[in-house]
């Protein structure tokens, strides 16, 4: 019994010190909660504040307003704002009156009604959160997988040919089956890099952002030519997969919550368990950190950052496969919504730790869920909240600049990144 | 005690790879392999291959069509690349093998076209033509790429601001009625995202490839938003005047190069002249020599006297006017409008063709064709009813960047301080 | 006459150490002045003072009487003061040209570089001073020596009267440190001024006028090299007893545990550092390699653990070929290394203590079952060894980065030594550390050859070396040139063979098949 609580104490303190990539003693005495969420916190507010007013700046209503009178225009903007958050928040959460009146009315389809915003909320930050490990593992392994959005095309790629080419297996067995290969897909289209890096020394920015665009020309090859949907011959769209490669949603339509975000939770529970709590984990870990400490320690390089590409690509795969698999059941060109560059943002706002990038990637779906509510009623562009990311992901990055702007005081040392760049390749 | 010092001579175990040389020369031969096998004997023993050689309407400068008989000239070129091959694995070409590998490729291309274009005619000046026009984004964001990555300063985000410049070239442009505004709105647009690279990566020395991430993220959304917001609701702001082609005078005339170097738009010619500038000013003036020095050894430019931050600010901010015109070709050179996403990743291209062309503005400037090459090959060989997909021969800017990075073509010296921000103790 | 020179009251805070307290330096004209120190006495500080990288926190700088500011290098250079500094500051793929002309360019027609111009300087320089370069060659071509003499002409070329070396002979071989004191004394015969910043009492008896000797940031003596007493000077520079001795029984050797046999090793530039060595290390035997830096011994090193690839050779280790094995294949032998680089080698900064003492066994019972790390048994190992090896750290789980030399130095000891091992491989094991961490890794050594371990120390340090070793082998250009007993053999001996200097009675085989025993 001793033990067990002994256990449990330190596991907390080790997922403490790895969120906050600091010592839990320092952490304990000097840096309270607050003190770990403040750059994340307020760098989320500072990005939509600017959002706010690059909202309000670019609607006429204002300007109209303005040439009015300056109170007028101030109150019209206020209200176009409220108008358009309010829109946000209830686009991805849902509105709270309709949710209390339909949970007492007791209608089920009433209650599935008022939930589904936050439930999309959900669906759309699936694939986020499948990105956003990706770019993370390979952080943490020091690999800048700047490639996720082409292997996450890859993923799909894979997952929808075994998707609607096989027919006769059951769900239980083609799903997975399906998923797998869209992991296998993103792994392969990640071990590239990897093994370039690896072998070469041909740094894997480069590669990867190459291997991207191979993989969208790819991707319209296949889908106009081998992989094309007969009935539409000549668009970019593959066949429909099969019933029983789909992903299973849990409600009917048009509610598309699904099986997937629990999926991506539980890899990311694996990832989490990978990294910190088996010797592969620590072995990606020493590599990513100090790659003379791991060549001094023993560890095969080579192999980890082979193996740390593929891990972190057949997670971007996943990605892919979801979508296809649980969401649009085909494959197309637009398969991505630029999951791969958002992954960076969202492995840095999540301190590359799984339950950051969980965090985070619900954010990121909130915000994008939210947006297409917004842009129906306030007529603001969807791309708002690729602006804001943006936003955030600047403040993120760079605290200082946060500190600057609410006056805070700079910590005693900084959290270093686990990744540094130098040169585009081999320099001997 | 007598003393003796020993004098031991260090020995030096092996000047060069002999590897490179050996594959590098099995590559040619394969080539040349290629050449007779797929295409040579493939070819109907008498067809002939017509290449017209003006680009279409085009009255100054008129050259003769080239017409061979298709057989022949697939192989001697066999046979050219057969006799480098032997060469380069039984003697080497040493510094000139780079350019030898270039050649063989350019031999493969050309017998590539005769042996598609056996029988029928081809206009291969205007398909140099057009791979000029797109290799002009490509080759002006390689140089944007020289300027910031000499200095030390990774640059990924000339693909952002591209497209923002694009983006407020076509706004601008159609706000005023005027292109040359519209020019100078979008580089002023790429030089601001550029000072946010400066900033971010010079004063908060934050990784260089996530501040590059983040402009890119930005400068997607940004455009994307405005565009949606203003220039698809209206219609008269997304329609710039644009800078049209004019003839140099006795240049124009000169066959084959005239029309396509000196009777096209202006930022051809800013290509050309920015080659010429950039080719010079890096190597023979003052302020090339301290750039370099920022971005092999900071610190020792620093002891004497060379004011680090401010030469890779300035380095900065000058790729950003570059990146800028790049930019800015779209939607005022090239197509007139704005489209969301225009600049399809040919930033990247632009850093590959910088990676490609060994960090020199000369360099840049031939890979920037040779991909620009792969871009029209790829349009002219649908035309043709090509059995090669158009998607597939778009990817070899991409694979060709990967090869030279694997260090399987000969890849010179990378800025010794690229990417790492400067600490001053 | 008036000193070329004033340094007055020159202080300098870093967060947590007094860098420079209150330091008054004159140079006079024509002379060389040494600034002896240990490492981290504040003579580096001092100069960059001077050279105008960092402010100083107060008192003033005169040159020729005259006060100046000294805000940058530029001001440093225009007020005639140049360095050369330990790290050479040249740009390897620039020629010699164009490294001596940076920051300096003649221009012709506006802005083009003038290279004809500095290079005809070059060879003027070369010529007065006998600074033999050729001006159109590469940096990366050219060698360590010709290296410093381009440094060197850089200052000249700027018209520098008073020139700082920073340790400079860190990196040359004892025959490129003397070629270096010849050009220095002819630059003081054409009227240049020199300070010379060391820590290598010899070469300062040899070329200084002028002794200045810097402890803990503060001047504690000056003296005159014609009458000073070595030991005083080497007290006032280490201000204690320098004799560090080491209690240490003497032991019969065991077996042989390590043989190197002909062993061939190239650096990265292709250029073979480790000449066909050969020696034997015994079970309870200490085999010190003494050298000076930079003759190889790195290499060794790193070839006998598995980091680096011999080009031929073999070595052997309890009767197993271990030529380039993986490191952990030799580890999981019983091999323990203590790598030269501390924080760039043997440990990862950011992990907590319990993690770095792992480092090398993590994946093994107790600290693994199968893939599955068991944290619990990690930190019990922790608690254990922080303890027993006196590591000061507020918890296991504080990062090692944040603690201090010493400490991290004591963490790899402690992962290294508390392993059942058979041999022991440290290099330059107290590096940088203060006394008393150096006393207590020192004893830990000694212990550990006393339960039978086989032990091969390199260090650059002689004392070290000829306190802990039971015999020395002197590695001087990739060959070893000799194997002495401890006992038997002298400091200024050894001195002499650092240097490459063999007495003649020694015969050394044309390659240096086995190197012939030897006692003084």
């Amino acid at each position: 019994m001793d033990k067990n609580e002994n256990e449990k104490q330190d596991f907390g303190k080790l997922v403490l010190q790895e969120v906050t990539g600091e010592s839990p003693k320092a952490k304990i005495q000097k840096r309270s909660v607050w003190q770990v969420i403040q750059i994340p916190f307020l760098a989320i507010l500072t990005g939509l504040i600017i959002g706010a007013i690059l909202i309000v700046a670019t609607s006429q209503t204002v300007w109209t307003a303005f040439a009015e009178s300056i109170w007028k225009g101030f109150s019209t903007a206020g209200k176009e704002l409220g108008t358009a958050y309010w829109a946000l928040a209830e686009g991805s959460l849902g509105n709270i009156v309709t949710q209390i009146k339909a949970v007492s009315s007791g209608d089920d389809a009433a209650i599935r009604a008022a939930f589904n915003p936050f439930l999309e909320s959900l669906v759309q930050s699936t694939p986020y959160i499948f990105a956003g490990l990706a770019c993370a593992l390979g952080f943490r392994a020091g690999l800048f997988n700047i490639g996720v959005e082409g292997q996450l095309f890859m993923g799909g790629i894979f997952a929808t040919y075994v998707g609607y080419s096989i027919t006769g297996l059951p769900p239980y067995i083609h799903a997975p089956l399906a998923f797998l290969a869209g992991a296998l897909g993103g792994a392969v289209w990640g071990m590239i890099p990897g093994l370039l890096k690896a072998t070469t020394g041909g740094h894997e920015v480069i590669n990867c952002i190459m291997m991207n665009y191979i993989a969208y020309r790819l991707t319209a090859f296949l889908l106009t030519g081998p992989m094309t949907r007969p009935s539409v011959a000549g668009m970019p769209l593959s066949p429909i997969i099969e019933k029983s490669a789909e992903i299973p949603q849990f409600f009917p339509s048009p509610i598309r919550f699904h099986l997937g975000f629990f999926i991506a939770l539980g890899f990311a529970f694996l990832v989490w368990w990978i990294l910190f709590k088996t010797t592969w984990g620590l072995n990606l870990r020493v590599v990513g950190a100090n790659t003379r400490a791991a060549k001094y320690a023993g560890l095969n390089i080579t192999k980890t950052t082979i193996i740390g590409m593929a891990m972190s690509g057949a997670l971007a795969g996943m990605a892919g496969a979801n979508e296809v698999l649980a969401v649009n059941h085909s494959m197309a060109t637009s398969l991505s919504s630029g999951y791969g560059f958002d992954s960076i943002a969202l492995a840095l706002l999540g301190n590359s730790h799984p339950v950051g990038v969980i965090l985070a990637a619900m954010l990121f779906g909130v915000l994008k869920n939210g947006a297409t509510r917004m842009m129906v009623v306030s007529k603001i562009p969807i791309d708002i909240v690729t602006i804001i990311q943006a936003l955030i992901l600047i403040f993120v990055a760079a605290p200082p600049i946060i500190r600057a702007i609410y006056r805070l005081k700079a910590p005693k040392k900084e959290v270093a990144t686990a990744v540094t760049l130098s040169g585009w390749g081999r320099n001997k | 005690m007598t003393a003796s010092t020993t004098t031991i001579q260090r020995v030096k175990i092996s000047e060069i790879s002999q590897n490179r040389k050996i594959i590098t020369g099995i590559v040619e031969i394969i080539v040349a392999i290629f050449i007779y096998v797929v295409f040579a004997s493939k070819v109907a023993s008498d067809a002939i291959t017509t290449f017209v050689m003006t680009p279409g309407g085009i009255t100054v400068g008129k050259m003769a069509n080239w017409i061979v008989p298709s057989q022949l000239a697939l192989i001697i070129l066999a046979i050219l690349s057969l006799l480098i091959g032997i060469f380069q694995i039984i003697k080497g070409f040493g510094k000139a093998t780079n350019g030898v590998i270039g050649l063989v490729f350019l031999f493969f291309i050309f017998s590539f076209l005769t042996w598609q274009a056996s029988g029928k005619s081809l206009n291969l000046a205007g398909m140099l033509s057009s791979a000029v026009q797109f290799a002009v984004p490509i080759t002006l964001g390689a140089f944007s790429g020289i300027l910031c990555e000499r200095a030390g300063v990774v640059n990924i985000a000339i693909e952002g601001m591209m497209l923002m410049s694009a983006m407020l070239g076509s706004l601008m442009g159609s706000i005023f009625n005027s292109a040359w505004l519209g020019l100078l709105f979008g580089v002023t647009g790429a030089v601001l995202l550029a000072a946010l690279h400066a900033v971010l990566s010079i004063k908060y020395k934050i990784d260089q490839i996530i501040s590059g991430t983040v402009i890119n993220i930005f400068s997607t959304g940004m455009t994307a938003f405005i565009s949606q917001k203003f220039l698809q609701v209206y219609q008269e702001l997304n329609n710039p005047p644009m800078l049209s082609r004019f003839e140099i005078p006795l240049l124009s005339k000169i066959p084959l190069a005239g029309p396509i170097f000196f009777n096209t738009n202006l930022f051809v010619y800013i290509m050309i002249a920015l080659l010429i500038i950039l080719q010079v000013a890096l190597f023979s003036t003052r302020w090339g020599l301290r750039m370099r020095s920022v971005g092999e050894h900071p610190k020792a430019a620093d002891t004497l006297g060379i004011n680090v931050i401010k030469t890779r600010y300035m380095a900065v901010l000058l790729g950003g006017i570059v990146a800028g015109l790049a930019g800015a070709f779209y939607t005022i050179g090239s197509v007139g409008r704005f489209d969301e996403g225009m600049t399809g990743g040919k930033g990247f291209i632009g850093l590959a063709a910088m990676i490609f062309g060994n960090y020199n503005p000369v360099g840049a400037l031939g890979a920037g064709i040779l991909f620009g090459f792969a871009d029209s090959l790829g349009t002219k060989l649908s035309l043709l009813g090509s059995s090669i997909p158009s998607e597939l021969m778009s990817t070899a800017p991409y694979l060709i960047t990967m090869i030279v990075l694997a260090g399987f073509v000969g890849k010179g010296h990378v800025p010794a301080a690229d990417g790492v921000p400067y600490e001053k103790e | 006459m008036s000193p070329i020179l004033q340094l007055k009251g020159i202080t300098k805070q870093f967060p947590g150490v007094l860098a420079n307290d209150h330091i008054n330096l004159t140079l006079n004209k024509g002379e060389i002045l040494a600034l002896l120190g240990e490492n981290g006495a504040g003579k580096t500080t001092l100069m960059n003072i001077l050279y105008g990288l960092y402010q100083p926190d107060e008192g003033e700088i005169l040159v020729n009487d005259q006060r100046i500011t000294v805000l940058s290098p530029t001001d440093a250079i225009n007020a005639g003061i140049g360095m050369v500094h330990q790290h050479f500051m040249l740009i390897p793929v620039f020629t010699v040209t164009e490294n001596v002309m940076l920051g300096a360019e003649p221009v012709k027609a506006g802005c083009f570089l003038d290279r004809q111009k500095t290079a005809a300087k070059i060879m003027e320089i070369s010529k007065q001073y006998k600074l033999e370069v050729n001006p159109d060659e590469y940096i990366k071509d050219l060698s360590v020596g010709v290296q410093q003499r381009v440094e060197i002409i850089k200052l000249l070329y700027r018209q520098a009267e008073i020139l700082i070396f920073d340790e400079p002979t860190a990196v040359l071989t004892p025959q490129e440190s003397d070629e270096l004191f010849v050009i220095m004394r002819s630059l003081t015969k054409q009227g240049k001024s020199i300070i010379f910043i060391t820590h290598k009492l010899r070469e300062v008896l040899e070329v200084a006028d002028r002794i200045m000797v810097i402890r803990r940031g503060a001047v504690v003596g000056e003296a005159n090299p014609k009458d000073a007493d070595r030991n005083k000077l080497a007290e006032m520079m280490v201000g204690r007893e320098v004799n560090l001795v080491v209690e240490k029984e003497v032991k019969k050797p065991g077996d042989i545990v390590l043989s190197v046999n002909d062993l061939v090793v190239a650096d990265q530039f292709k250029q073979v550092v480790v000449d066909h060595v050969s020696f034997d290390v015994h079970a309870g035997q200490i085999l010190g390699i003494a050298g000076v830096q930079g003759n190889g011994q790195t290499e060794l090193v790193e070839a006998i653990t598995g980091l680096r690839k011999s080009v031929s050779g073999h070595v052997t280790f309890m009767g197993n070929d271990i030529t380039n094995k993986s490191p952990r294949a030799i580890t999981e032998l019983g091999a323990a290394h203590v790598p030269e680089d501390r924080q760039a080698d043997g440990l990862v900064l950011p992990f907590p203590v319990a993690e770095n003492l792992v480092l090398c066994t993590y994946y093994n019972q107790p600290f693994a079952k199968g893939v599955i790390l068991q944290y619990d048994k990690i930190l019990e190992n922790s608690e254990k060894l922080v303890k027993d090896f006196d590591i000061r750290t507020p918890s296991s789980l504080t990062s090692v980065g944040s603690l201090s030399g010493g400490n991290q130095q004591k963490v790899i000891i402690a992962r290294e030594l508390s392993r059942p091992i058979k041999l022991l491989v440290a290099s330059q094991p107290t590096r940088g550390l203060d006394v008393g961490s150096i006393e207590y890794i020192h004893k830990r050594i000694v212990q550990k050859r006393d339960e039978g371990c086989a032990v091969l120390l390199v260090s650059p340090e002689l004392d070290e070396v000829i306190e802990l070793s039971d015999r020395i082998a002197v590695m001087y250009r990739g060959k070893i040139i000799a194997v002495v007993n401890a006992d038997d053999v002298t400091k200024e001996s050894l001195g002499l063979l650092m240097a490459g200097i063999v007495p003649e009675k020694i015969e050394m085989k044309a390659g240096g098949k086995k190197v012939v025993e030897t006692t003084f």
